[in-house]
């Protein structure tokens, strides 16, 4: 959510009242804003600075990114004024300022708008709050630039018609904002590379064949979107009649901040609310027209949806003057049933009746709504299958003298793979593609690398230690939609001065007979001659679990078995046990001997 | 405690139960001046344990003869010994002579002072006399009641003491008195009832020996949950209490489709942003919706249309947003960043399904892991647990869900709630809850709610006038409020304490 800091007492002089103890922060709460801090008591905060408000505003709500927008939606909010009424300055086409888009900007950022902002007086704070909401719109609503991006001039400094071109960075000649010297479009990457504001936007033009750039009658370069304007037709406190471009790679995006920058400002005109229009051609796309368009929406709403959902009873009339309070205009119709709402031009988040039917929920008070019972239907409560099972095998495993840990499921590489001793054949792992640190590269396949770092983080404690975890490892699944799968294991580790091989064994033990799984063996029985037991698929043999050495290198030599359940007929290996390697002691930096179990527990549901 | 087994202190008990005896009480130190006070103070124990002896101890100081002293008390004072020699010769005593008598300088001058001073002796040409016929030796007759009592009026020990003739040294004894159980013989006593005694009934004679109600019990060496599963599992008791059925949120990697898309969160949200969302880059694209198994007999293709065309051209009434939808960037693989993303694929199969003629109200919850690309910091993890609860009925209304969620708060004893605008891409309205926090005294969010948007329950085919609340918290936040803690790497993650998870207490969401 964007923040934005305002003057304090500028605010309470345009909202005209100073909000006695927390009446503010209410007010604030009520409309769904949210007051986040208030530096008045600050004790840093400069003698000679006015005390600031960070009033934080969700993020669909251009229309507030400003002082001017805050002030205007909450004195609307308190019945203090009526929407403002924005409006084109009526001018022939003819006359109009006019700004032509070249064919070529396609390749680049295609869409263009403009408005003219005429005998406009700027204070000190005004300008600053005009610069701001650029500056917020950029971040927001046009995600970094990327979107739209906008530039602001002295119209007295340079003179229509303008241009929207896209030229090859070599034949951009200009001097940008704030800098004394000319640049060629070629030197703009290098020479921005380092600017900790603008760096950050030169990845949208790189490596692109033509550089946007918008012109004027005297093929003076006013601004090169989306990095910077020119320092020739820069704005100041003095400027009196601004002229707006905007750039976009998305036409709606562009309508809306088209909208919005006009709309916060034009209360500054010598005529409040007017705005000058500006005949954008752009006869190659058919997208002719005239900017901004200012264009408010009407949409028919059934009055028993507002009411229904909202849980009242109110008349056709009476929810008008709620929406009023929004800055939305309603008049009832003919029809009795249904309500004709105005959307003014500042409000682009409402898209559909339930974002009417939220305005008249807000404007009631959500906490002034008569309640009603929710338990409209009877549902039957029902755990999750898999949950359930490894809720057993947790509690008989706490049971059993085991203490429960949560690792991440995230982890490196290296922890899952070579710290195991294990190798990476491509088919089991999900790998991430923008982590932030290795310690997130994958999600693990195995619950054994959280168990070891457990362990790691605590060495200190009074040995053994033995550790648990049921959850879910993620394994790659090219037959599902999302290409993968969770699988739900179930792990032990025990740390200590032996390796507790006949623990994690014992553990297993326990843990199958409360799973109704029954130790089975082979022909022989357990003092059997043959030690070469075949492992193979066998219908007619009972159901059970038996366990067969291994040689596998995480585990030491003649210390590790593999554990196979029969269920159903149907045999399938679920895991191990074993104690580890000592190479992999040393990767997880345990000095003490590790035995550990792990199995899928999915076979058992 | 272990019985006190060596002879000597076995003896000693029984010295002290006879001295006892003949006298009560008694002075440690005088009835056994010999014994180390350890070994006196362990008997001493052993017998009172028993109730055979009471005892304080006595803390006194005591005066020792320094070593100038002892040569007074045995040759009498420096003084003393002057005016025998002078007095012992008949014509008096010229001074080379009574130093030669004495056979110390020192001494000699220093009793001849005092001697002159007391008027014993007095000089008669070259010679000394004496004055009188005999004396009294003060300051020997008070060192030698001092030798024997170690102790006599204050003055005198102070003035003593002075003169650097005394030390005085800290003396701890033991003021012994008959018991209430006093006996002549110590009786061997029991530690433990056991099988033998039980079997031989020499319980019923045998003494036992006191327990000690100060100390704790024996280690259990027990096995624990984790505190956040605890806290996990009253939630879903409240949950299941509820009617609502758990998802299937066993599934961690998802497409940008079902994560963002189905949610009617548009591709140009900065929640997709690679700041915010961890994006797989093996596998490499999900799949288009498709049915899980064959019995799933939902459209997924038109679907998928539907989502489609809500984002990029408006239907069900609402505008969109109007941007130009990419399939590829819905089917990018993510880490799912809610478990909302499941809710979403549970309320698209509701709407194939039919009872009564229409589709069913439900209930989902569940409590499972999330994923944010997070800049990792003290209350922010990579991972965390997301509780959420979907309703789908018809004719909900809002102040059904704040009557809902008071219920749900209630059952984990929070209370007072106020909810507050805001925005959420998939609910409108978007509800946030609060709780006014007594110990902080000002309001702390403690959750999220609201109605899903149309623009996503429609385009899964769900009728028109169902209304879905949907709802969530995470799991970390209430439980770090419950136990004070300010790290969430002490909660969740392999740097947990594991002390904390074995010693932290069982979970009751509904008591304090």
């Amino acid at each position: 959510m964007p923040t934005i800091n305002v003057d304090k007492y500028a605010l309470f002089e345009a909202l005209g009242e100073q909000f006695p103890g927390d009446s503010f922060q209410k007010l604030c709460f009520d409309f769904g804003i949210e007051l986040d801090g208030d530096t008045e008591h600050d004790p840093s905060r400069p003698k000679d600075q006015a005390p600031e408000l960070a009033i934080e505003i969700p993020a669909n709500r251009y229309d507030m990114l400003c002082f001017e927008g805050i002030v205007t939606n909450l004195n609307i909010f308190r019945g203090k004024h009526a929407t403002p009424n924005w409006r084109l300055v009526e001018i022939p086409e003819d006359k109009m300022q006019t700004l032509t888009i070249t064919k070529d900007t396609a390749q680049v950022r295609p869409y263009a708008a403009a408005a003219i902002l005429r005998n406009i007086k700027f204070t000190q704070a005004s300008y600053d709050s005009f610069i701001g909401l650029q500056d917020k719109l950029h971040q927001n609503l046009a995600r970094q630039r990327t979107l739209v991006a906008i530039g602001t001039h002295d119209l007295d400094t340079i003179k229509g018609p303008f241009t929207y071109e896209a030229l090859p960075p070599k034949d951009i000649n200009f001097v940008p904002l704030n800098q004394t010297k000319q640049i060629n479009g070629e030197e703009l990457m290098g020479f921005y590379e380092t600017d900790r504001h603008l760096g950050k936007y030169l990845h949208i033009l790189r490596d692109k064949p033509v550089y946007p750039v918008i012109l004027d009658a005297d093929r003076n370069i006013c601004s090169l979107p989306p990095i910077i304007n020119s320092e020739r037709s820069k704005i100041t406190l003095n400027t009196t009649n601004v002229f707006i471009d905007m750039t976009a790679t998305d036409q709606t995006k562009l309508d809306i901040v088209c909208n919005i920058m006009v709309t916060m400002f034009s209360q500054y005109c010598a005529e409040p609310f007017t705005i000058e229009p500006v005949k954008v051609i752009s006869d190659h796309n058919g997208t002719t027209r005239v900017t901004p368009s200012l264009a408010t929406r009407t949409m028919e709403v059934e009055v028993d949806y507002l009411n229904q959902v909202c849980g009242l009873e109110e008349s056709p009339e009476s929810i008008s003057k709620l929406l009023s309070k929004m800055a939305l205009s309603a008049q009832p119709l003919e029809n009795p049933k249904l309500l004709k709402v105005t959307v003014p031009p500042t409000r682009a988040d409402v898209l559909h009746s339930c974002d009417v039917m939220e305005d008249v929920a807000i404007a009631y008070g959500f906490n002034d709504l008569p309640r009603s019972t929710p338990n409209k239907s009877v549902t039957v409560g029902k755990p999750l299958m898999i949950n359930k099972l490894s809720d057993i095998v947790r509690h008989e495993s706490a049971m059993a003298g085991w203490a429960e840990v949560m690792p991440l499921i995230l982890c490196s590489h290296e922890e899952n793979f070579e710290w195991l001793n294990r190798k990476d054949d491509g088919t089991t792992a999900v790998k991430l593609a923008n982590p932030k640190t290795v310690e997130y590269q994958i999600a693990r396949t195995s619950l054994l690398p959280g168990l070891l770092k457990t362990l790691g983080e605590n060495k200190a404690m009074r040995l053994p230690l033995e550790i648990f975890e049921a959850s879910d490892v993620v394994l790659k699944d090219e037959s599902s939609e999302r290409r993968a799968r969770n699988e739900r294991h179930w792990a032990a580790a025990y740390y200590g001065k032996t390796s507790g091989f006949e623990m994690v064994h014992g553990l297993l033990d326990r843990v199958m007979t409360m799973l109704r799984v029954a130790f089975v063996t082979h022909e022989e029985g357990l003092a059997g001659k043959s030690i070469d037991f075949e492992v193979k698929q066998n219908p007619s043999q009972q159901d059970g679990y038996f366990i067969k050495e291994i040689d596998e290198p995480t585990f030491f030599n003649g210390r590790a078995a593999a554990i196979y359940v029969r269920l159903g007929g149907k045999l399938q290996r679920i895991g191990e046990f074993g104690v580890l390697h000592p190479t992999v002691l040393e990767k997880f930096d345990l000095r003490y001997p590790v035995s550990t179990l792990e199995i899928n527990l999915e076979v058992f549901l | 405690m272990a019985p006190a087994s060596s002879n000597s202190a076995g003896d000693l008990t029984s010295e002290v139960l006879q001295a006892l005896s003949k006298s009560d009480p008694i002075s440690s130190t005088e009835a056994f001046p010999d014994i180390p006070f350890e070994s006196i103070k362990a008997a001493l124990d052993r017998l009172a344990s028993r109730s055979m002896v009471t005892y304080e101890q006595v803390e006194r100081e005591e005066a020792f003869l320094e070593p100038e002293a002892e040569i007074i008390v045995s040759h009498g004072s420096h003084e003393a010994r002057v005016f025998e020699a002078v007095r012992q010769a008949v014509d008096g005593l010229s001074i080379q002579d009574l130093e030669g008598q004495i056979g110390d300088k020192t001494v000699t001058k220093l009793g001849q002072g005092k001697a002159f001073k007391e008027k014993w002796i007095k000089k008669d040409g070259a010679k000394l006399i004496a004055l009188v016929e005999s004396i009294d030796d003060v300051t020997r007759d008070q060192l030698k009641v001092i030798q024997e009592n170690r102790t006599h009026d204050a003055k005198i020990v102070a003035d003593l003491k002075k003169r650097k003739l005394l030390r005085m040294q800290k003396i701890i004894s033991f003021r012994i008195s008959k018991g209430t159980k006093f006996a002549l013989e110590l009786v061997k006593e029991e530690t433990d009832l056991t099988a033998e005694m039980l079997a031989s009934g020499s319980w019923k004679t045998a003494a036992f020996k006191p327990y000690n109600f100060n100390a704790l019990g024996a280690d259990q060496n027990a096995g624990a949950l984790h505190p956040l599963n605890k806290v996990r599992h009253e939630f879903r008791q409240i949950f299941f209490e509820m009617g609502f059925e758990e998802m299937p949120t066993n599934r961690f990697v998802e497409s940008g489709f079902w994560n963002f898309d189905a949610l009617f969160v548009p591709q140009q949200h900065p929640a997709r942003d690679l700041q915010d969302t961890f994006y797989v880059s093996d596998p490499v694209k999900a799949g288009r919706p498709a049915p899980a198994s064959a019995d799933d007999k939902h459209d997924y293709d038109a679907y998928f249309q539907n989502v489609k065309e809500i984002h990029q051209d408006g239907k069900y009434g609402s505008i969109g947003y109007r941007y130009p939808w990419s399939e590829d960037e819905s089917l990018r693989l993510v880490l799912r960043t809610h478990t909302t993303s499941v809710s979403a694929a549970m309320l698209q199969k509701l709407a194939g399904q039919r009872k009564d003629g229409r589709v069913p109200p439900a209930r989902y919850f569940s409590i499972d892991r999330v994923f944010r690309n997070e800049t990792l910091d003290a209350t922010h993890l990579c991972e965390f647990h997301h509780v959420e609860g979907v309703i789908a009925d018809y004719g909900l209304t809002l102040g059904g869900l704040m009557e809902f969620m008071d219920m749900f708060f209630g059952a984990m004893g929070v209370t007072d709630l106020v909810y507050k605008p805001a925005y959420n891409p998939y609910t409108e309205p978007s509800m946030e809850i609060f709780s006014h926090h007594k110990g902080l005294n000002k309001l702390i969010e403690i959750g999220n709610s609201g109605i899903f948007r149309p623009e996503m329950l429609q385009a899964m085919g769900l009728p028109k006038d169902m209304r879905v609340f949907g709802f969530g918290l995470s799991l970390e936040r209430p439980t770090m409020i419950k136990y004070g803690m300010s790290n969430i790497r002490e909660l969740l993650g392999h740097s947990v304490d594991l002390n904390f998870i074995q010693r932290n207490p069982a979970v009751r969401l509904d008591k304090n």
